[in-house]
């Protein structure tokens, strides 16, 4: 495959430490993003997956681990010239589009803030022309630039949101539920944008959600994400196809289809995590069934996968 | 069977600085005893207006029912009072809402919340009502209701304390649920243990429930039939398997359209709708969907479709099922979903005004 952009090791994402509420918000998480795919992202609320975005970004410390961006470390000491850098290289689209505009900026400000910060334009002239030129990669034109976020619908909205992310043109986005706050005609809209801008400047995603259809035609790999852990890693059709760790069973067994033959007759199965009954020495850990495979598992578990798998 | 409730050409506006809001345009349908309705739609169709104003809940002013019907046992709920709404409200109908963090009173416990419903409409003492309360949450599936019934509603969890307000909605014995998208805050796996626990007690209880989402996944599960709302009105409606296999309005096909499906590799692009719903301010003339509709005829742009009816349950508000229309082809992602289905008319009949 293509040469790593991102590689994630072990990475720990601890709140409250010290204190007797101490979350595993991120327990031990490790994994790679090729340059150019879509990595996808997903699991239950409270599984860590946002978390271990925005700790890839720098926007948490993280407890333990490493991040490694192009070979060089996210984390640790960094002059300020130094991070930066890294800024100008990942962005980072967030969920809700109505919190995460400053409603007393107008449109043009909020998509050139980077561009200021990062010293892209010389001239006014140069970063006005530089934001309508986004405007329009992103759907929306000219007239648009002097509003306010409160005139526009929420779709229009996550489309400031994504100029915004690409004003610095960066390589990297994490798209942290990009489309979970809008309708159904509308995220296909948003999803076919961010696609479009995928081909044409070769960017990687990291794209966070909770609606498993979506992510995966979006996705090229999809890593399932349970209580901070990776529990399955794999290739989009694979993952579908040959879903292995009870967990994704029991997760894609309960997405409603839009076909009523199908919900019919359809079994949910319930993942009960006892089932593992892992002893105490046993080694859990990531183990690949099949190429680009990954399940979390013990030496035992890995046999009955592998023979499990079509 | 039996008519629960009859909705009839109902309007309802809004005052606001900008002018008159009409969010409900002319809305008509009818509900059996013992089935689920699936109002589907986007943010800003109508749909949660309409099931509110079933419930009287809308504030008037700046909300005004501007005319039709809404009949509810046969007695029309326009023209109730205040104090008559309350004897209706909890008893009769009941709601349960999307987000159960807001619509739970927080400084009270969860026993109380339901205790309330039993005291004022079943006239149970407190003691028996407490015993009642503990009997409910158990039958929602909440684990220890003994220690829950003394618990606020920040000590549960999202899916436990939708589940408590299903409970409370439930207490009284309610003729009609209105569920207005009771998922949508939820996880995939708390979803379907809710929806499953909504479909049981349905059975149990043999209640009519209307539900919103905008979740097609959803409707499947849950619905015997399907009413798709636009810009105020209801476009297309029918059982569940007619709009998901033979749809024949162009926004249903582009709403079936937009899902990417599970289970084909297609990496083609979405077809997504273009453009945003219109204003309903000033709702355009003609067809509300016209501007967004790839089919759209000259005469979507002059004159406001009829509703035409496809078999005894399904009707649709388009041009398109006119003999004069042209016969278009639906979106690729569409035609392999449909089927042909035996109560299918011959030709699609125009229904007379006042009769639907």
């Amino acid at each position: 495959m293509a040469e790593k952009l991102i590689e994630i090791k072990n990475l720990k994402q601890y709140f409250n430490v010290g204190r007797p509420n101490l979350v595993k918000a991120v327990d031990g998480v490790t994994f790679d993003i090729y340059k150019g795919e879509t990595l996808g992202l997903v699991g239950e609320s409270g599984c860590g997956k946002s978390t271990t975005g925005r700790t890839i970004i720098r926007l948490y410390d993280a407890t333990a681990g490493e991040v490694f961006f192009d070979g060089e470390n996210v984390h640790g000491k960094k002059s300020a010239k130094e991070l930066k850098k890294f800024n100008r290289k990942m962005q980072m689209i967030f969920q809700d589009p109505y919190a995460s505009l400053n409603p007393r900026m107008t449109v043009a400000d909020i998509i050139a803030e980077g561009i200021d910060i990062h010293g892209l334009a010389k001239t006014r002239k140069e970063r006005m022309e530089r934001v309508y030129e986004l405007l329009e990669t992103v759907g929306l034109n000219k007239e648009h630039a002097n509003r306010y976020p409160h005139e526009f619908s929420g779709g229009q909205r996550q489309r400031i949101g994504i100029a915004r992310a690409l004003a610095v043109e960066p390589e990297f986005i994490i798209a942290d539920e990009p489309i979970s706050a809008l309708d159904v005609s509308i995220q296909a809209q948003v999803v076919n944008l961010m696609k479009k801008l995928q081909r044409e400047k070769g960017l990687t995603y990291l794209f966070i959600a909770h609606d498993l259809s979506m992510v995966k035609y979006i996705s090229d790999r999809i890593g399932v994400m349970y209580y901070g852990k990776l529990v399955e890693i794999a290739p989009a059709e694979d993952l579908y196809k040959n879903p292995l760790h009870p967990y994704t069973k029991s997760l894609l067994s309960a997405i409603p289809i839009p076909d009523p033959e199908s919900e019919r007759t359809r079994k949910r199965i319930t993942y009960n995590p006892s089932v593992h009954n892992y002893g105490d020495n046993e080694d859990v850990t990531m183990r690949e069934i099949s190429p680009g495979h990954f399940v979390l598992c013990s030496a035992k578990e890995f046999e009955q996968y592998k023979q499990q798998y079509r | 069977m039996e008519k629960l409730l009859e909705v009839k050409n109902l309007e309802v506006s809004f005052q606001t600085y900008g002018g008159e809001v009409k969010a409900v345009r002319g809305v008509s349908f009818d509900l059996h005893k013992g089935e689920t309705l699936a109002i589907v739609g986007e943010s800003g169709s109508g749909k949660s207006v309409t099931s509110q104003t079933i419930m009287k809940l809308i504030p008037m002013p700046p909300g005004k029912i501007k005319g039709g019907q809404i009949l509810f046992n046969g007695e029309d709920i326009v023209k109730k009072t205040d104090k008559q709404m309350e004897k209706i409200r909890g008893k009769e109908i009941s709601m349960i809402f999307q987000d159960p963090m807001t619509s739970l009173n927080p400084t009270m416990k969860i026993g109380r919340q339901i205790m309330e419903v039993l005291t004022k409409h079943q006239n149970m003492s407190t003691s028996t009502a407490k015993e009642r309360a503990v009997e409910l949450l158990r039958l929602v599936g909440i684990p220890m209701p003994e220690k829950r019934v003394i618990q606020y509603p920040h000590e549960f969890s999202g899916g436990m304390r939708q589940r408590a307000m299903i409970a409370i909605a439930l207490a009284a014995n309610p003729k009609l649920l209105i569920a207005d998208e009771p998922t949508t805050a939820l996880d995939v796996t708390i979803q379907a243990q809710i929806l499953e626990l909504m479909k049981d007690l349905q059975s149990k209880m043999d209640t009519s429930i209307i539900f919103i989402t905008h979740d097609l996944g959803v409707v499947a599960n849950v619905a015997d039939r399907v009413a798709v709302m636009y810009a105020g009105q209801i476009v297309e409606m029918g059982t569940v398997d007619e709009v998901f296999y033979d749809p024949r309005h162009p926004y249903t096909w582009g709403l079936l359209a937009s899902m990417p499906s599970l289970d084909n590799d297609d990496k083609s692009e979405l077809a997504a709708i273009p453009g945003t719903p219109p204003d309903l301010i000033h709702p355009p003339k003609g067809d509300a969907f016209a501007a967004r509709n790839q089919y759209a005829m000259a005469i979507d742009f002059e004159e406001e479709p009829p509703m035409f009816q496809i078999s005894e349950t399904h009707f649709a508000k388009t041009w398109l099922l006119h003999p004069d229309a042209p016969k278009v082809e639906p979106p690729e992602a569409v035609k392999r979903r449909m089927r042909k289905l035996a109560s299918t008319f011959e030709k699609p009949v125009l229904v007379q005004e006042g009769k639907s």
